[in-house]
């Protein structure tokens, strides 16, 4: 009895440290924050069409109206990342039969016309975001965010960061989830 | 001359505050609320950081955006009630009481408490040392210390 007594802290920082390491392992990033709004429906967003692009704008109405698994891309064009997860964004609204929505956050629509031109635009709606009030809306902390919402319009997943190498795999992942 | 202007501006040069004018309310008390309440939300950006210091995008869109809800007559609750629907309890640095953080809020305390119990336990179980009444040297013991005190401690 006293032996095991002996033995009890060493159990406990084992337990402690296995904690840690789970925690650190396996793609579990410390830093990412769950959002609030999964399992919850879109929150109330209207914004207009960017200037220059012939897409329609974006409200909540619009996206509880489109069928199917839908893809909502918040991007930028000062954003790096954006532009190197363009074309698998792309290649998913293609092949994937998604439907892809896009909110441009905190751009000039002359700058976020240029870059769809430049890179096309598989969006087939788009809000204009400038002052980052929609952005606030769904609880980003940046940009590239993606948020995949189910065909009754719940989001169920939110992807911080660009859809490419890992991160495509685990966002692949997180698709086939919502698609079951 | 380049050496003083430098010191010269050097000198001038105020901490970086993240508020940054154009931010701050005509209304003192006002902005002095729109200052307590930022300074109890996280940074989503850099995390460890409020937004009142935080010179993230983000950080200075709510800060804004906490200002405009003051003047619109928001109530602090109200403000961290509207922060906490869209970014969770992890904007707050001092987390809410509820059932999900009972743990962060007692563990401390049951810690200490089994500690303290632990500790309690293991003195009443040690074998008392017998107390000796007796502060008088013995005979013996005299003879010893005499000896001890003629030899030459001096080296």
């Amino acid at each position: 009895m006293k032996r095991l007594l002996f033995a009890l802290p060493l159990v406990v920082a084992m337990i402690i440290g296995g904690f840690a390491i789970w925690g650190l392992s396996g793609g579990r990033d410390p830093s990412s924050l769950p959002s609030e709004f999964i399992s919850k429906p879109v929150p109330q967003i209207d914004l207009a069409a960017i200037e220059g692009v012939e897409r329609p704008g974006l409200s909540t109405a619009d996206i509880n109206d489109m069928d199917g698994i839908k893809l909502l891309n918040f991007f930028a064009s000062w954003c790096g990342p954006c532009r190197a997860e363009h074309p698998n964004l792309t290649r998913l609204g293609q092949e994937e039969g998604v439907t892809l929505i896009g909110i441009n956050y905190k751009d000039k629509p002359e700058a976020a016309a240029k870059w769809l031109e430049e890179l096309g635009n598989p969006y087939v709606a788009l809000g204009s975001d400038y002052s980052g009030r929609g952005g606030i809306e769904l609880g980003i902390s940046g940009v590239p965010e993606t948020f995949i919402i189910d065909a009754d319009g719940i989001i169920r997943h939110r992807f911080a960061g660009p859809v490419v190498g890992d991160g495509l795999r685990r966002f692949l992942e997180a698709l086939d989830e919502v698609r079951q | 001359m380049i050496r003083a202007a430098a010191l010269a501006l050097a000198l001038l040069a105020s901490p970086a505050w993240a508020v940054e004018p154009d931010e701050i309310l005509d209304d003192p008390v006002l902005e002095e609320r729109a200052r307590a309440i930022s300074a109890n939300v996280r940074c989503v950006v850099c995390q460890n950081e409020p937004i009142d210091s935080s010179d993230a995008g983000v950080a200075r869109d709510l800060r804004i955006l906490i200002r405009e809800r003051l003047v619109a007559g928001d109530s602090d609750q109200e403000i961290f009630d509207f922060l906490v629907v869209r970014y969770g309890d992890f904007v707050l640095f001092k987390p809410p009481f509820k059932p999900s953080t009972y743990a962060l809020w007692f563990g401390p305390f049951i810690i200490l408490f089994i500690g303290g119990a632990a500790v309690a336990v293991s003195l009443a179980r040690r074998p008392r040392a017998p107390v000796k009444n007796d502060l008088q040297l013995s005979a013996e013991e005299e003879a010893d210390l005499a000896k001890l005190m003629k030899e030459d401690t001096s080296l």
